[in-house]
This record gives structure tokens, sequence and C-alpha cells, in this order.
């Protein structure tokens, strides 16, 4: 087959695929799990009718979201009052489409665009979703919203700075901006803040883990607020503001928003396993006679039917990565409460920006003396 | 006089808010491992499970008609549970029981006995009201209906859902 329309072929496909496949049921999953979990940590049940264990709940609420009349207030400003939720989900999807979420599968690489300027196209796309938010709130020509929407716009200013800063040091050891080298770093390295693959022994590896770990942990906050999840909720922080910046909304509108959170949620962590937990890259301990210990790559490189499933093992890993990480947001947001305005303000500015640019210095000072 | 109320001084690990949050999380996984390993009781499944065998008797469901002992209802159409009700959800007609009966000229019946249950708040003064312990509120508290003339509770059922009253002050009948 002509390249050009092979690239076009397997393209759609994966877009298709990975779009309406994996990411969107897995944002309804994940309204679920949140439902569930949330539940289990109150000593409740949680939505348990629909289906065995309450599974196809996803469905009814997607029904009703559909059924539901599609009502916008008289005096909202049209345009933008229906242009902010889409602008709430698309972005939150778009970013998908430079993380590697699979080595290959029959001989096409798993990553819909793999361009070299990766992480800032991401960080691009996301802050577009702010836009969502403030629209929303602008355009409803309600107060509430209107805090919310000002509110989101500090806040994801405020964080941006740090999620940009903590990923400089993983570009400082690696010199690559596109996702799939970093993970190809990672494969052969170890991941960013548990180097146990490759010669894991270098004690210099283990004394670079340490600003790794730090910015991990600055750019896992950062993503919080960047979702707007609790404890950084304060765009919608029902207590305050009624609902936030989509108090206005109904039915699908509303549920665009709701899921584009969700969606945001998955990017983020898609993002953040791909940059620190070694993307689809699941090191496998392996023993026999020729090299006595290592640890055993699975990739789709293999041929034949070995190299299907290898494949297909490296997406279920970085999707398993994922969900644990979903699971952890959710774990999060069930037991912190919300910060007050000016905290979040200070924790933005002082503390976590201050972090970030010190965690430069001791990356780049660690990595100047690196045995070449 | 403004008490100033003085701020406990936090060390750096509290300052830091990082042990807190992980001992937060470790509260919260532990009622998440609980409810997993079903160690902790949770609510009941309602439609399924119920409480009903352990309503005290003072529980205040669905107001209803009682019958004494003697299969009669007590109610003798004085409206006084009428004026009463502060959302105003009963209606009654009250008519004249027919000569050549025991109790006609005596007291009167109600003809029409009607309880909105979309309107009853089950504060029970139609009971305390009543002069004849005719009315009370029984256990009965899943009222639903598809319409609104459905949850319209008519003589008939009030009187079904009410059944007898054992125990009931009788000293009237001898006098009638
Ligand atoms: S319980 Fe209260 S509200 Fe209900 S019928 Fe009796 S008086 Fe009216
Ligand atoms: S129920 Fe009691 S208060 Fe109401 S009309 Fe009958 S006798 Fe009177």
């Amino acid at each position: 087959m002509n390249p050009t329309l092979f690239l076009i072929f397997t393209s759609l496909l994966k877009i298709v695929g990975i779009v309406f496949v994996v990411i969107l049921p897995m944002v309804s999953y994940s309204v679920y799990a949140e439902r569930r979990v949330s539940a289990l940590i109150q000593d409740r049940l949680g939505p348990n009718r629909v289906g065995p264990a309450g599974l196809f709940q996803p469905i009814a609420d997607a029904m009703k979201f559909i059924l539901k009349e599609d009502f916008t207030p008289a005096n909202v400003n049209k345009f933008y009052y229906w242009l902010a939720p889409c602008l709430a989900m698309v972005p939150a999807l778009m970013t998908i489409a430079v993380v590697p979420f699979g080595s290959t599968l029959f001989g096409v690489p798993m990553v819909i665009a793999d361009i070299n300027v990766g992480v800032l196209y991401v960080f691009a796309i996301a802050s577009l979703g702010v836009y969502g938010i403030v629209i929303a709130g602008w355009s409803s020509n309600s107060k509430y919203p209107f805090l919310g929407g000002v509110r989101s716009s500090s806040q994801m200013i405020s964080y941006e700075l740090s999620l940009g800063l903590a990923v400089i040091p993983i570009f400082l050891l690696v010199g690559q901006l596109r996702l799939t080298d970093i993970v190809r770093y990672q494969i052969e390295n170890g991941w960013m803040i548990a180097p146990f693959v490759g010669h894991w022994t270098d004690g210099w590896k283990w004394l670079l883990a340490i600003p790794m770990s730090i910015s991990f942990v600055v750019f896992t906050i950062a993503i919080f607020a960047e979702t707007n999840r609790l404890p950084f909720d304060l765009p919608e922080a029902e207590t305050e503001l009624v609902g936030g910046y989509h108090t206005e909304y109904g039915s699908m509108k509303f549920a665009l928003f709701f899921l584009g959170e969700y969606a945001a949620m998955i990017t983020g962590s898609a993002i953040i396993v791909t940059l620190f937990l070694g993307g689809w890259h699941l090191p496998v301990p392996w023993w026999n006679h020729a090299h006595g210990f290592h640890w055993l790559l699975i990739d789709g490189s293999l041929g034949g039917w070995r190299g299907v499933i290898g494949g297909l093992f490296n997406i279920f890993v970085f999707f398993g990565k994922v969900s644990v990480l979903l699971l952890f947001f959710i774990w999060v947001r069930w037991t912190l409460p919300r910060f007050r305005y000016d905290q979040l303000m200070r924790l933005g500015w002082v503390f976590f920006f201050e972090i970030a640019l010190v965690n430069i210095f001791l990356a780049a000072i660690i990595i100047a003396c690196l045995p070449q | 006089m403004a008490i100033t109320v003085s701020r406990p001084k936090l060390n750096w690990s509290e300052r830091l808010y990082l042990p807190a949050i992980l001992g937060g999380m470790a509260i919260t996984f532990g009622h998440l491992k609980n409810m997993l390993l079903g160690r902790t009781k949770v609510t009941m499944q309602y439609p399924e499970q119920k409480w009903d065998s352990q309503m005290p008797d003072h529980y205040r469901g669905a107001p209803a008609l009682v019958k004494d002992e003697g299969g009669r209802v007590r109610c003798v159409a004085c409206q006084l549970c009428e004026f009463i009700c502060p959302p105003r959800a009963i209606r009654i007609v009250p008519g004249e029981i027919p000569l050549g009966e025991r109790f006609a000229k005596v007291e009167k019946y109600p003809e029409k006995f009607d309880i909105d249950m979309i309107r009853c708040i089950y504060c029970g003064m139609c009971e305390e009201v009543c002069p004849e312990q005719a009315i009370f509120l029984r256990k009965d508290y899943a009222i639903t209906g598809y319409t609104r003339a459905e949850m319209v509770h008519d003589k008939e059922k009030l009187i079904e859902i009410g059944g007898v009253m054992h125990g009931l002050v009788l000293k009237w009948n001898e006098k009638k």
C-alpha cells in the first residue's frame, strides 16, 4: 500500500480506537469508579442497582443526560454559551494524540502523532481547557459562574508554571521533547522515579531519582490543579459557588463539562505515566542460564502472534497504570478538604514554583557531574 | 472585650502538611479496605430489606381511619381534623346517618373522607385533635403513585390502612 495512505488509514484507526473504544468508556467508568470508591470510603455502597454491581450505571447516566431537556437560559451569550462545553471536552481528548500508549501492534507504532515537540504540544493544548471554563463563566451572565471562571483562570496560570518547570529536569536528562524518546530512555535506563532497569546499581541513577521524584510530586499536584480536582476544585466549589462555572448548564452541555473533567484527568494521568512511570513499559523479572537474572522487555517487536500479544500487553500495562493513577486521584479527592483561595495561591507561587525552580538546578548539577 | 484566640504553633513537619495528608489518606483507605472485606455494617438495601419489624408503635406514618373492636368506623365527621390540618390535606363531606339505624340522630358520619398524601406532612395533628380517637397515624410510609389522583387516599383506602385499633376508650357507646 502507498505509505501515505497507510499512515492516514492507521492514524484514523488509532484515533477512533483510542478515543471511542478506550478513552470515552474509561471516562464514563471513571465516573462510576468515583461514585463507588467515594461511597466505599464513606461506608456506603454507591450505585449498585443497574446491572451486576451497578456496572451499567454509566449507560443509564448517559441516557438520562441525553433525554433531558436542553435548556438555554434567556440572558446568556448564546454563541459562547454553546462553545464553552466543547472547549472543555475537546482539548482534553486532543492531548492524548501525542502520548505513546503502547509499543507497536502489527508493526504500527501505538501513538497517534509522534511529533518532536511532544510535551510542548501537551501544555499548549491542555491550557486551552481553561478557556472552556472561563468562557462558560463569562457567557452564563450570572455571578457564581463568573466567580468560578475567574478563579479557574488564576488557578491555571499559577499552576501551569510549576507544571512546566517540573518537567524540565526530564528534558535536561533525556535531551528530547518527543514523548516516545522519553519512554525509550526509561526502557533503557529505568523509570524516572524508580530506575531499576539497566545498570540499576549505578549510584548516580538513584541520585537522579531524587530530583525526578520531586518533579513527580510537583507535577502530579499541578495536574490536580489543572484538572480542577479536589483539593483544588475552587472553580466549582459547591459550598461557595453553587456549582461554579457550570451553574447555568444542564443536560448534555453539563455532561460535557463533567466528562471533560474526567477526560482531562485521564490525559493528565497518561502524561504522568509517560513522563515519570515508564509509559507502557513494565519490566518483568526473568532468569535464565545465559544471562542470569535480568529484566525482560516485552514489546511488539517480536514476529508473529508473540509480537501481537506483546503489543496488546503494553497497551494494557499503560492503561493499567493510568487506572491506578485515576484511583489515586479519586482517593485524594475523598480525603482532603478544599484549600482556601489565598492558601491555594500561596502554595502555587511561593511553594511549588520555588521547589520546581530549585529542583531544576539540583538536576542540572547532578547531570553535569555525571560520568559520561 | 474581644478575646484573642492564640493559634497553635505548628512545628515544621506539621507545616509541611504531608504527614497530615498521608494520615488522612490512611484513614480513608482503612474505611475502603474494611468495606471491601465486608467488615463494615452498611446501609440497608431498602426495597429488599426493611426495618418494619423494628418500627416503634409511635411511628408517624400515613394517617388512617380506624375501626374499634366492634368493627365500627369511629369517625363522626366533626371536621376538627380538617380544620387543624396545617397543610389542609384533609377534605371531609359529612353525612346524616339514615333514620332507623342505631346511631341515627346521634352522630354524623363522613360521606367522603379524602387525605391528599402529597400535602400531608405526617405531623399527627389530626390524631391529636380527634375527639373520637378515630384517626391515627399508622406505620405505612411508602406512599407512592403515578398520578396526583392516585396519591389521594379516599375513605375506603383510609379504612383499609387503618384496620382495627384495640384498647380505645368506649365509654360513650353505652350513652348514645
Ligand atoms: S398528619 Fe398532619 S398533615 Fe397529615 S392529615 Fe394529619 S393533620 Fe394533616
Ligand atoms: S377523624 Fe376525628 S377529628 Fe376527624 S372528622 Fe372524624 S371524628 Fe372528627
